[in-house]
């Protein structure tokens, strides 16, 4: 016998070499995954970028095939989607897929934004970044805005209503504006036609967009780390960063294990747990939206429930919208709000571990307090917390630049 | 030991998270179900319990015959002759008899439609639900789970008829304490628990047909993970030790 390997490899070097004469393939390979180095020390909160990614990849393929069986029509939205559930050849498990894709998409994104208040990962030359990743979010959640509408159940419709009403309570414009957006007096047909074009089609692409905005501003500066040093000061003869490592096999196959691993939970949750107890599928969106009655009680998917607690904390309605608008918008301002010389936790005093202790806290509880029916007291300590809440950002400003630090080291500590 | 006050944080988070579902779900007096919904046999009891009282005048109509007899272990021929009463062909969803318009004209309201009545209520609501109707001062059907149901007790002859016995309480409000079978009905209160609970056991498996077969082919789609997380994990340790 000849020597098969050998054959196989030459001429698939042959292709690669006709593919690189008439495209950047192997550059463009060496720049981004062999040759971009990143530093040795990521630890957990470092899956989470690539596990976005992946969710993102399975939101948009399950998003293909339910668009194949959803009908975007009031009369009939509902129906389709329990056609899915029974007649659709696995069609239960591609619903199921997505609905839980969706509540992931959030768990491993609010993870990776915690990351970055851990290392400072937004932090200067990284700004646009985290820029970019704000904008994602903001994109993302009015993704899962209209897309929690197209099951046209009761908190479909009333959820629907209720957020959308909030833009009534800006002055002059808003009845207008409410109407503009709906394209309807009320939420109707109208709306569910246009919510799936934007779900489908606008927002996607605008998704995708920003993404690789976020990775391309990424691989610019290189990615931060647990130490919050640049590992490009302490570069060898090769200029290689002494404490890089190439992304590409490194990298790649430690995330090849958080997928797994990520997938296990996923997955338990798809396949045993798919309604969460009532999370990320309500009992109330199994009755069909019926403008007639309203559900006794009305409240957002669990991802937007802290800001929901921050609007009902104010009792007046145009100053709660705006609160809970600032709320969001504060989180763009971070890079320049954390003045501290040392960007990682490790490198911080006291202040910032009991600061952002006490916000992650604020952020839960009012993701639960949201989710409430509202009781006098549970308005009162959504209060406490959202005073937290903001106190977190405005205390920072003050106290970072002269809170107290410990040296950085000059190379990670690994 | 740097990681330990982030150990802290997120042990915290963790439990902070874990304890939303106890307090997003609501509470209420609720019997238990306590159904097994791979006991095909009580489905197939359910299923019959179904067609005979609740479709006189509900509908599941995103439910089709075909997908009964696929699930239940049922021949076309036993589903066409046992469950359809209806010129209704097996591809076709189990539609009440009762057309909406004419529901709407004799009750008042089209009764809901019950395919996902499950999901929005749960068995255990269904099971208290079906178990508390009681004739009340004015000879009417009244419900306990659900005051002033305008559901008539479909099933009274199976169960007899309850009458209330009223307490007062500390505050003086007088409320319906328990009920007391007035008049015994066809079976045993024994016997028609263990038919309302086979009724719920359909309702619960007409709510999401494939919930069966979904944890069956988890526990595989879990193993098969479980077995490339361990290579995956394998693989990097392999590609990490020159790292280290």
């Amino acid at each position: 016998m000849a020597k098969p390997d050998n054959t196989s490899e030459k001429s698939s070097n042959a292709l690669l070499a006709w593919f690189d004469a008439r495209l950047p393939v192997t550059p463009f390979w060496n720049n981004v995954m062999t040759g971009y180095y990143a530093p040795k020390n990521f630890n957990f909160w470092y899956y989470m970028g690539s596990l976005a990614l992946m969710v993102l990849v399975i939101q948009i393929l399950s998003g293909i095939f339910l668009t194949m069986h959803y009908q975007p029509n009031a009369e009939t939205a509902f129906a389709s989607v329990e056609y899915i559930m029974r007649d659709v050849e696995w069609g239960w498990f591609i619903r199921y897929l997505h609905s839980t894709g969706a509540s992931f998409f959030f768990i491993v994104v609010y993870l990776h934004m915690f990351r970055s208040l851990l290392y400072g990962s937004h932090r200067a030359p990284r700004e646009l970044v985290w820029i970019f990743g704000m904008l994602i979010y903001l994109a993302l959640m009015a993704e899962a805005f209209m897309g929690y509408v197209l099951p046209w159940g009761q908190m479909s419709y009333w959820g629907a209503q209720v957020i959308i009403n909030l833009f009534g309570a800006i002055p002059y414009i808003g009845e207008p504006l409410t109407e503009w957006i709906r394209g309807d007096f009320f939420i109707s047909g109208a709306t569910l036609n246009r919510f799936f074009a934007l779900h489908v089609i606008a927002l996607p692409l605008a998704i995708f967009g920003l993404v690789l905005m976020h990775l391309v501003a990424l691989r610019e500066n290189g990615s931060n780390n647990p130490d919050g040093v640049e590992i490009k000061a302490n570069k060898d003869e090769n200029g290689i960063p002494v404490d890089g490592i190439p992304f590409h096999p490194y990298y790649t196959v430690k995330d090849v294990f958080g997928v797994g691993f990520f997938l296990m939970i996923f997955a338990f949750v798809i396949f045993f747990w798919p309604e969460a107890g009532g999370l990320f599928l309500e009992h109330d969106n199994f009755v069909p939206a019926d403008p007639l009655v309203t559900p006794a009680h009305i409240k957002p998917v669990w991802y937007f429930t802290p800001y929901y607690a921050i609007l009902k904390a104010v009792p007046d309605k145009l100053m709660g919208v705006i609160l809970m608008g600032v709320s969001v918008m504060i989180l763009f301002f971070l890079p320049w709000l954390d003045r501290s010389p040392v960007k990682s936790i490790r490198y911080k005093g006291m202040w910032y571990k009991v600061m952002l202790a006490l916000f992650v806290i604020a952020f839960i509880r009012l993701g639960m307090l949201g989710m409430s029916e509202g009781t006098p007291a549970q308005t009162i300590e959504m209060r406490v917390w959202t005073f937290v809440y903001f106190a977190f950002f405005i205390l920072m400003y003050f106290i970072s630049p002269g809170g107290k630090t410990k040296p950085t080291p000059e190379r990670l500590t690994h | 030991m740097k990681m330990k006050p982030f150990a802290v944080f997120f042990s915290l988070a963790v439990l902070l998270v874990a304890s939303v579902p106890a307090f997003a779900a609501g509470g209420g007096n609720l019997q238990h179900a306590n159904i097994n919904i791979r006991d095909t046999a009580a489905t197939q009891r359910g299923a019959r319990l179904f067609v005979n009282y609740c479709m006189s005048c509900h509908s599941a109509s995103y439910m089709r015959y075909q997908r009964l007899a696929d699930d239940l272990g049922l021949s076309e021929d036993a589903v066409m002759k046992n469950l359809v009463f209806s010129d209704a062909k097996i591809g076709e969803t189990m539609d009440s008899a009762m057309q909406p318009k004419d529901a709407e004209k004799w009750l008042g309201k089209a009764p809901p439609d019950l395919s996902v009545i499950s999901r929005s209520r749960g068995a255990d609501w269904l099971y208290t639900y079906l178990l508390t109707f009681y004739q009340d001062e004015s000879g009417g059907w009244n419900n306990q789970a659900l005051p002033n149901a305008s559901m008539p007790h479909v099933m009274w002859q199976m169960q007899g008829i309850q009458k209330p016995v009223y307490a007062t309480d500390a505050e003086g409000h007088e409320a319906i304490d328990h009920l007391v079978l007035h008049r015994p009905g066809l079976q045993t209160p024994e016997e028609y628990e263990g038919s309302v609970r086979d009724l719920v056991t359909f309702l619960e498996y007409l709510g999401e047909p494939a919930q069966v077969k979904r944890k069956n082919v988890g526990v595989w789609v879990l193993l098969f993970l479980a077995f490339f997380t361990m290579i995956a994990y394998l693989l990097k340790a392999e590609f990490w030790r020159d790292v280290h």
